[in-house]
């Protein structure tokens, strides 16, 4: 039986959507935008904001900094204890329009040396776990292809 | 009016991975503090405790679980959590007690028994929490955290592996001389260069270890301490316990995205260096006031971080600091006189009380082969997971 694909938290992208992207919110009052999504109250303090709607991220970003896992990371990280660990490496991205920083994996078989801080990345959908019956589905970061310039 | 409070006791169970309960560990601090003060239990009229830290949030009650271990006596008791901060919110209300009236002595512990290797999340299936999100979506442990801030100051300030190397050095040469550091032995830089890369650009000895440990301070109004005897005791001029302001565009941990500037711009004063900005406002010092400074150095490149939140040198400029050995013993001014966490690992609600026991040891010159010549002002400071600012300026 095929294994059913399920996002590892829901609510925080579309794992089969055409034009990929995370999922925020951006308050109705004063435009402040959260991810992961606040949907009740808006955390500007200087708002009072209860209604917010949800507002795909860029797709594209610098990179602010990278690192790696060279070790196993503890549970509740989905990893099999009896399988070699495979280092993977863990970008943070600067999204210029939203004017953050949001943190993800970069797609298998990239590497710190692939990601200089500035550089440019794209969102792209990815797999973080196998188990018996479910593949986890997650974001990805990965270094982008050349492009024409755009809005993201 | 003073808004002095003194600090007539200092005490510390050593660092450790000794396999007991961090009340045993409490408790031979406390007797410790007392004794350093020269006052009986049964004269403490508060008790404040840091409570222990299990999987990011708080384990185990300290307060009452303190004042039972040294026999119930009556005295008022709170517990406090505040992650790595704990030990300055315990300082910090304390302090608040006396400077009310509430009480003229006060005893503040904090202990812990850490579990061992990379600190996890409280169990279940939580995806409401932050905490259990960033290990669960991405693995992200506290050392990746590490690793981002110091991939970006090689960047950013040119900074390099072997500078986060001689912070090592520096600390571990500190801690030689600490009694109650874990690592009492000197590493050098070819030490730090073989261990293994935890997270890059960091390696297992640029990284702070977990321990068990156990801290405690006896604090008195400052007439108490007059009739108590003690004329020129080190006094705590100000304890900075700020949160952050919005937006925080520096990702920290247990998050997996910064706040947006896009509708409001960000502070001109980030989170950390605010907690410092506090305490000195709040003391009426600046940075050039400081005979020596207790940094939270989780990571070794995070130790220079805070020379730049503390004003000690402008932004970049941290690793030419370290360069010229200025923050080391002997420099114009030692960060980490007590060898750092980088000697001590991580008890997480001890820790902020013993680096203001180590400013209490520095004033009154009894630091031995650690003491900074004619030490008057000293500064604590550090950060505690979900946005917690701890920083004491204690003077004499």
């Amino acid at each position: 039986m095929p294994r059913l694909r399920k996002p590892v938290v829901a609510g925080w992208f579309d794992q089969d959507a055409a034009d990929f992207r995370l999922r925020g919110t951006r308050c109705r009052d004063c435009g402040a935008v959260f991810f992961p999504r606040e949907d009740s109250f808006c955390r500007n303090p200087g708002c009072a904001g209860v209604v917010l709607d949800e507002v795909p991220l860029s797709r594209h970003g610098t990179v602010w900094s990278c690192t790696d896992g060279r070790y196993r990371p503890p549970a509740p990280y989905p990893s099999d204890p009896d399988t070699p660990w495979e280092p993977y490496t863990l970008v943070a991205v600067e999204l210029a329009a939203e004017r953050m920083v949001v943190l993800g994996q970069a797609a298998p078989g990239v590497t710190v040396a692939d990601l200089a801080v500035g550089s440019e990345v794209e969102l792209v959908p990815g797999v973080l776990y196998e188990d018996a019956d479910t593949t986890w589905t997650t974001w990805h970061w990965r270094p982008a292809a050349p492009r024409p310039r755009e809005a993201s | 009016m003073t808004r002095d409070v003194a600090v007539l006791g200092a005490g510390m169970h050593p660092w450790g991975k000794w396999g007991r309960s961090f009340v045993e560990y409490g408790t031979k601090a406390a007797r410790e503090a007392l004794a350093d003060a020269g006052l009986e239990w049964s004269e403490v009229q508060s008790v404040v405790g840091a409570d222990t830290v299990r999987g990011g949030y708080p384990g185990y009650v300290a307060g009452a679980a303190f004042a039972k271990a040294l026999g119930w006596q009556g005295a008022r008791v709170t517990s406090v959590y505040a992650a790595c901060a704990s030990g300055a919110q315990a300082i910090g209300t304390a302090r608040s007690q006396i400077l009310a009236g509430m009480a003229d002595v006060a005893l503040v512990v904090g202990a812990d028994a850490a579990p061992k290797g990379f600190f996890a999340p409280a169990g279940g299936e939580r995806p409401d929490d932050p905490d259990w999100l960033r290990f669960r979506v991405l693995g992200a442990t506290n050392p990746a955290y590490f690793g981002l801030y110091a991939r970006r100051r090689m960047a950013l300030y040119g900074d390099t592996t072997e500078d986060f190397a001689q912070v090592k050095v520096k600390n571990s040469a500190a801690g030689a001389a600490n009694p109650y550091a874990r690592y009492r032995k000197r590493v050098t830089a070819e030490e730090v260069a073989a261990s293994a890369v935890v997270a890059d650009p960091l390696r297992l000895l640029d990284i702070c270890a977990t321990s068990d440990g156990a801290a405690a301070l006896v604090l008195t109004s400052m007439e108490f301490a007059r009739r108590h005897g003690a004329a020129d005791p080190v006094r705590i001029r100000a304890v900075s316990t700020a949160t952050p302001h919005y937006p925080r565009t520096v990702l920290d941990l247990p998050d997996i995205a910064t706040d947006s500037a896009a509708a409001v711009p960000e502070p001109a004063t980030g989170f950390r260096a605010s907690i410092a900005r506090n305490a000195y406002e709040e003391a009426g010092i600046g940075p050039g006031d400081l005979s020596l400074a207790e940094v939270y150095d989780l990571s070794t490149a995070l130790e220079l971080e805070w020379y730049e939140d503390l004003g000690l040198c402008g932004t970049g400029e941290a690793a030419g600091l370290l360069r010229e050995g200025a923050t080391a013993l002997g420099g114009r001014l030692p960060v980490n006189p007590s060898g750092g966490l980088s000697s001590f690992g991580e008890a997480v609600p001890a820790q902020a009380i013993a680096q203001v026991c180590e400013l209490t040891r520095q004033l009154r010159g009894q630091a031995g082969k650690r003491q900074v010549p004619c030490a008057r002002v000293g500064m604590t400071v550090n950060q505690g997971l979900f946005g917690h600012g701890s920083a004491v300026v204690a003077v004499r």
